[in-house]
């Protein structure tokens, strides 16, 4: 053992612990495929027009009452002798039906849908990218378990899964709506990630990393999991998006979000039948919507620009 | 079977191994398959070695000869299925790495067996810096912690050699060249010190410039360490330097062993002869190249007989039915070559006729 012992009196040992402090403070970076990409994303224009009105739209989110002064949910909001006014000064978007103020409702409304977005994609990408992976990295027989199990939920339609799901367990609240989307939804991911980690796993740097002595978790969540980081986030950032107007509708179609709760699209379902004659009732709610979904597919798009590869 | 020359120096003991005897790595009579749609692949049929410390053998052959796979097996990294190893053993320190637990495999490798990949590119993982990877090392085994590591990470930098390791050490592997690149994976193998070091055609992606450097690196810093070395190649070129003894593979069998330089002065076997006549020459200047022709067999179906016989321009009739052993090689006039062995029936006719 001794002959083995390496003396090295020329290290620099200053100059090693100043790299050190230099590298703590950048702290950790992340995988060199998402710094690059993150580089690449801040100088698109598209990126931080829709990243603005995101911005927007999270801070109607979180605090609706800055944006207006009153509460949907206080008494005498609706006021019947109001029904279907158009916009006026004190309100921009006028009153639906029932008397109520278009404008407040469209605010308080937002929460709800972002509400549904993050929780649906969170939820989705957290199933399907576990499930994924571990399909991706067993193989074989649990694989092909996972997979046919999986095809059983992709091959539900929203709609008529949203419909089967709610009849039976009722629900009408943002936790219902996304736990349905999610049921539903998570195939996606789990084909993605299990794709991506198949791609991954016999690469050679994961034959080099067992070589070297690393166990199967830290090989799957060290070595494969950054590698097939990039698609999942990009599938994710769209997926915002089209969850947002998956709520809406199915909210339009009565088995989404349900009274009192505030939603887009049963604002825009119960606009539909007046909107000949006071189109406002319908159009600002279906305004917000598309905003939504577009910046947040929008940005799915540029994300994708960013991190693809073999877009680059 | 003595095949390589045992007398060699007793390994040096690492502390706690007091129950573990015999070389730093022998391979016995292994037998590594693979399980495919046409049938079973014997990649390795028998293949016997040993490695001391401080000593390096080269293992030499064709794509196909089964090289690497003997290489793989020693590491524990094949696939099985499809790999299987019907029969053999592999002593580390006299202790059969077959029958161990994979825990305590896992231990073994990269700590005490570590090994040099080919294509230092793919073999690195693209999103990790390379002080991560390196620093990996510290961290499963020794469980230093990352400040530690990442120092050590930029010692074992300068120690292969590659300039401003200090302010190189959060690159990404696509930021090196091929050269420093593969210094990092000779960096990540000799990372623990490890009683033995596998390097699989470490050499091949690279340059020729860069390959004596790399050569070179790894010599030096074997002799330093008093490693054992198992250097995989096609090169002739390459291991002349560096190894001690050579063993040549042919179709998953070891057809001949010799010391390094008893190889290349009288190869005992045809297929090394053949081997060594086709390196360039500068007194051949304008003369064609010798090339051994025809393919290397089909693993699913071996040759009858000697497995070289239908490339080989001795052949004759027993060598097409009769599988020749490895035989010890002697002198015209029977004195005995140590370390020199031949799979071929007309050794004798190869190296004095």
């Amino acid at each position: 053992m001794s002959e083995k012992t390496i003396e090295r009196p020329t290290t620099d040992e200053a100059a090693i612990a100043k790299e050190i402090e230099a590298e703590e403070k950048a702290a950790a970076r992340q995988a060199s495929l998402l710094r690059d990409g993150w580089a690449d994303l801040r100088k698109r224009p598209m990126f931080i027009v829709t990243s603005l009105i995101i911005l927007v739209l999270l801070a109607l989110a979180i605090a609706p009452s800055l944006f207006t002064a009153r509460s949907p949910f206080s008494d005498g909001f609706c006021q019947l002798q109001n029904s279907m006014t158009g916009p006026s000064s004190g309100h921009l978007f006028g009153y639906d039906v029932q008397g109520c103020d278009i404008y407040t409702r469209t605010v308080y409304g937002t929460r709800n849908s972002i509400v549904v977005g993050v929780v649906t994609t969170t939820a989705t990408t957290l199933i399907g990218g576990l499930v994924g992976m571990l399909a991706g990295l067993i193989g074989g027989w649990a694989d092909a378990l996972l997979s046919r199990i999986t095809e059983v939920f992709a091959g539900l339609p929203l709609i008529i899964g949203g419909l089967l799901i709610m009849s039976i367990w009722g629900g009408g609240d943002v936790w219902s709506v996304s736990f349905i989307m999610a049921i539903l939804g998570w195939p996606q991911v789990y084909r993605i990630m299990r794709g991506e980690v198949i791609a991954n796993k016999y690469n050679d740097y994961v034959t080099a990393a067992r070589a070297l002595g690393a166990g199967s978790w830290r090989i799957a969540f060290r070595h494969i999991l950054p590698n097939t980081l990039a698609p999942v986030i990009v599938i994710t950032t769209m997926n915002l998006g089209v969850y947002i107007s998956a709520e809406a509708a199915l909210s339009y179609l009565g088995i989404g979000i349900q009274y009192p709760n505030i939603s887009w699209g049963v604002m825009i379902s119960d606009a539909q039948d007046r909107f000949l004659t006071s189109p406002h009732a319908l159009m600002f709610p279906a305004g917000a919507l598309s905003i939504t979904v577009l910046a947040f597919i929008m940005l799915g798009d540029v994300v994708r620009d960013a991190f693809d590869p073999k877009m680059r | 079977m003595t095949i390589i020359d045992p007398t060699d120096a007793v390994p040096a003991q690492r502390p706690g191994d007091h129950e573990n005897t015999g070389p730093l790595l022998e391979v016995r009579d292994l037998h590594v398959e693979f399980q495919t749609r046409e049938g079973v692949v014997k990649a390795v049929n028998g293949v016997n070695y040993t490695v001391n410390s401080g000593e390096t053998l080269a293992v030499l052959g064709e794509s196909g000869s089964g090289k690497s796979v003997t290489a793989q097996a020693i590491m524990g990294i094949l696939d099985m299925p499809p790999a299987r190893i019907p029969q053999g053993e592999i002593r580390f320190y006299g202790k059969d790495m077959l029958t161990m637990g994979a825990e305590e495999r896992r231990k073994l490798r990269g700590a005490r067996i570590a090994m040099i990949f080919q294509d230092a590119l793919s073999s690195l993982n693209p999103v990790l810096s390379v002080g991560f990877q390196l620093g990996e090392m510290f961290r499963v085994h020794q469980g230093m912690s990352r400040k530690a590591a990442k120092a050590k990470s930029i010692e074992l930098m300068d120690r292969v050699k590659i300039p401003a390791a200090a302010a190189r050490v959060n690159d990404y592997p696509h930021q090196f060249s091929g050269g420093m690149r593969q210094r990092i994976m000779i960096a990540m193998a000799l990372a623990l010190e490890p009683d033995l070091i596998i390097a699989d055609e470490p050499t091949t992606a690279l340059d020729v410039t860069v390959q004596a450097q790399v050569m070179d690196l790894l010599a030096e810093l074997q002799r330093e360490y008093r490693m054992g070395l198992i250097l995989i190649t096609h090169d002739l070129g390459v291991v002349a330097d560096v190894a001690d003894k050579i063993a040549v593979m042919y179709a998953g069998r070891i057809v001949e062993t010799a010391p390094v330089h008893e190889l290349y002065k009288r190869p005992a076997h045809p297929y090394t002869r053949g081997l060594l006549d086709s390196i360039p020459r500068l007194d051949q200047k304008g003369q064609e190249l010798y090339a051994i022709k025809g393919l290397p067999p089909n693993l699913l179906k071996v040759p009858a007989g000697c497995a070289f016989n239908p490339r080989c321009d001795k052949a004759q009739d027993i060598c097409r039915t009769e599988f020749p052993p490895l035989v010890p090689v002697t002198e015209a006039d029977g004195t005995e070559l140590p370390g020199r062995a031949s799979a071929c029936h007309f050794w004798k006719e190869t190296i004095h006729g």
